[in-house]
């Protein structure tokens, strides 16, 4: 039953919310049928994913495409664990690690100005940050090659690591201000009374107090991070140096027929984020609605 | 850097008897506006000066290798008298226009139903989620691969649809974008409209049903107003998202077939990178930014965003 309404007021007759009831049952049968609806189109993709990436190549033009595999095989996966999975999976770790470490230093630090200075340099700078989510980072990808290049960065890590935790450094202190905003002035206050530092503060109340908004938008960074593709595309060029995104994509060019083992890849490239995903599903889902307000 | 005025006499500290804060001369700033300076640093170097220099490149001959060379208008003139210019433009706003019409009744209606409690729908909306997980490459394959007439889901004897090439198709191509980008994204739109309709105050439909409200019209009298902010939010992630789309297309059609599906960062990346016209390419990102600014500032100042301030900043 999924009736139980936690707002129910406290004063209903023993017949309201039984009338209630009934008439969400009503309701919802359009509501369910249509979700239904989508939940197919949702899983038939990925249920079409997993039994093709388990199929052998000679199976997979004949076998129905929504049966289960006739002869199931894990050789796709080994195929594309040969390839240097590891090597890519590494370099992403390592990517989103960087670039979501480096952003939240920063932005914490500027959030916590930006919620303590009153000085209109501070509110300026806090405005550029606003109108900076608006700017599409396809925009800047020209000069920031040409940045990159000059820097002698190009096909490096780093060189992935810089601009990806600069666009994502105005959604998290917009997100760190939102929440520093709520911890009482008093908080901070009594600490100055005491005798506390600006760096005092900021290690001993201010860090601690955040962690949860911490938590939740390294996770909404750590995400744009993982997928991105566009930076990874044109910064790096060695299969050394190649993210997961972009090693699908040259996987997919390397193996144009082999599509078991292309979809073995999209699997294994999910799977770090599915796992992740199990483990802390609130605090994901936390995260990506902080990441638009509400 | 600028100077704050000072309102408050030396030597006055801290708060004053009766509440008031005095926190306005410099030397009483709790914190020092130097601690700003990393993210600036960062945000303004590789976002804010590249997005100048994007302009300022969009003035010269540059092949991607050598000196960028200066040119003048030429690149301006190339680029605005170029039928694929518009075309990319058209092709993009085909997109937001579509992208929008299909993801927000979509989205609206599944999050709205998923908002009651309850082990289903949790257990729903967890599977929804799957989609969001995966990388737009990812997806990107994953739909090539599944809509491939002769070996995807039509396999050999599949559904007559399926057996129509989709994604080859000139006149099919874009609805069939437009639908995977709805496949990848209503799980995020689905998700807000989820969270917004759980703060609607349940008595709300309470009085609605005293007075004799049917369904449909507690849907539309109730819910639907109010959650205008989180249609606003929304529809403002698509329109501007749609500008951004990139990885998507290039994986899926590479803006193909011949240029159905170029969209114009699509358009500027193939114009810099593959065709090494690099400030041909600047010019076109500069005209994105321009479109997203206005785009943005737009959507902000119609919906009245300015009021609202706390959701404003959440965007």
């Amino acid at each position: 039953m999924v009736t139980t309404e936690a707002t129910a007021p406290a004063a209903t007759t023993p017949s309201e919310p039984v009338q209630r009831r009934r008439d969400r049952r009503r309701v919802n049968v359009p509501g369910g049928l249509g979700s239904l609806l989508w939940l197919s189109v949702v899983i038939v993709p990925v249920y079409w994913v997993l039994v093709t990436s388990l199929r052998t190549q000679q199976h997979f033009f004949v076998d129905h495409p929504l049966g289960l595999p006739t002869a199931p095989t894990l050789d796709n996966y080994r195929q594309v664990v040969d390839s240097g999975f590891d090597r890519y999976l590494l370099n992403s770790v390592v990517v989103t690690v960087g670039a979501v470490a480096l952003t939240i230093a920063v932005a914490l630090l500027a959030a916590y100005t930006i919620t303590r200075n009153t000085s209109r340099f501070v509110a300026r700078s806090f405005s550029v940050f606003l109108l900076g989510l608006a700017i599409p980072l396809q925009a800047a990808i020209v000069p920031i090659f040409y940045m990159i290049t000059k820097m002698g960065l190009y096909d490096t890590l780093l060189a992935l690591v810089l601009p990806t935790a600069a666009f994502a450094v105005p959604i998290t202190v917009i997100i760190l201000v939102n929440f520093l905003r709520d911890i009482p002035r008093e908080l901070f206050e009594s600490m100055r009374v005491d005798g506390a530092g600006e760096w005092q503060v900021l290690v001993r109340l201010v860090l601690p107090l955040s962690r949860p908004a911490i938590a939740t938008v390294a996770i909404y960074d750590g995400l744009n991070a993982w997928n991105g593709f566009l930076f990874p595309l044109v910064l790096t060029q060695s299969p050394d140096q190649r993210v997961l995104p972009l090693a699908l994509w040259a996987f997919q060019g390397e193996l144009t027929i082999n599509v078991p083992a292309v979809m073995a890849a999209v699997v294994l490239s999910a799977l770090p984020i599915f796992l992740l995903y199990l483990i802390g599903r609130r605090q994901l889902v936390a995260g990506l609605t902080a990441g638009f307000g509400k | 850097m600028t100077s704050p005025v000072p309102t408050v006499p030396a030597g006055a500290t801290g708060t004053r008897g009766g509440g008031v804060p005095v926190r306005r001369g410099r030397e009483r700033q709790p914190v020092s506006a130097w601690l700003l300076a990393p993210a600036l640093i960062l945000f303004g170097g590789f976002a804010l000066v590249p997005l100048g220099g994007a302009v300022a490149l969009s003035f010269t001959s540059w092949n991607g290798l050598g000196t960028p060379a200066w040119l003048g208008l030429d690149n301006w003139g190339a680029v605005l008298t170029d039928d694929v210019t518009w075309l990319t433009l058209g092709v993009t706003l085909k997109v937001m226009v579509g992208t929008w019409l299909v993801q927000t009744p979509l989205s609206l209606l599944l999050g709205v139903y998923l908002a009651p409690r309850g082990r289903w729908r949790a257990w729903m909306a967890a599977v929804y989620f799957v989609a969001l997980l995966l990388s737009s490459s990812a997806v990107a394959l994953v739909f090539k691969n599944l809509l491939d007439p002769n070996f995807g889901l039509a396999g050999p004897s599949g559904p007559a649809f399926l057996q129509h090439p989709w994604l080859g198709d000139p006149n099919t191509v874009l609805a069939a974008v437009i639908l995977i980008i709805a496949w990848h994204f209503v799980p995020l739109h689905t998700l807000l409209y989820q969270a917004g309709a759980r703060q609607i105050p349940g008595s709300l439909y309470e009085a609605a049903q005293l007075d004799g409200a049917g369904t449909v019209r507690r849907f539309f009298s109730i819910t639907l107003p109010q959650l205008r902010y989180t249609i606003v939010t929304s529809s403002t992630l698509m329109l501007v998202g749609s500008l951004t789309y990139f990885d998507l297309v290039f994986v899926l059609t590479a803006g193909g077939p011949g240029y159905a599906t170029r969209l114009l960062p699509l358009h500027m990346y193939l114009t810099g990178f593959t065709a090494t016209e690099m400030g041909r390419a600047s010019a076109i990102a500069t005209i994105l930014a321009v479109v997203g600014l206005c785009l943005s500032l737009g959507l902000t100042r119609l919906s009245g965003f300015s009021r609202m301030q706390s959701q404003q900043e959440g965007l």
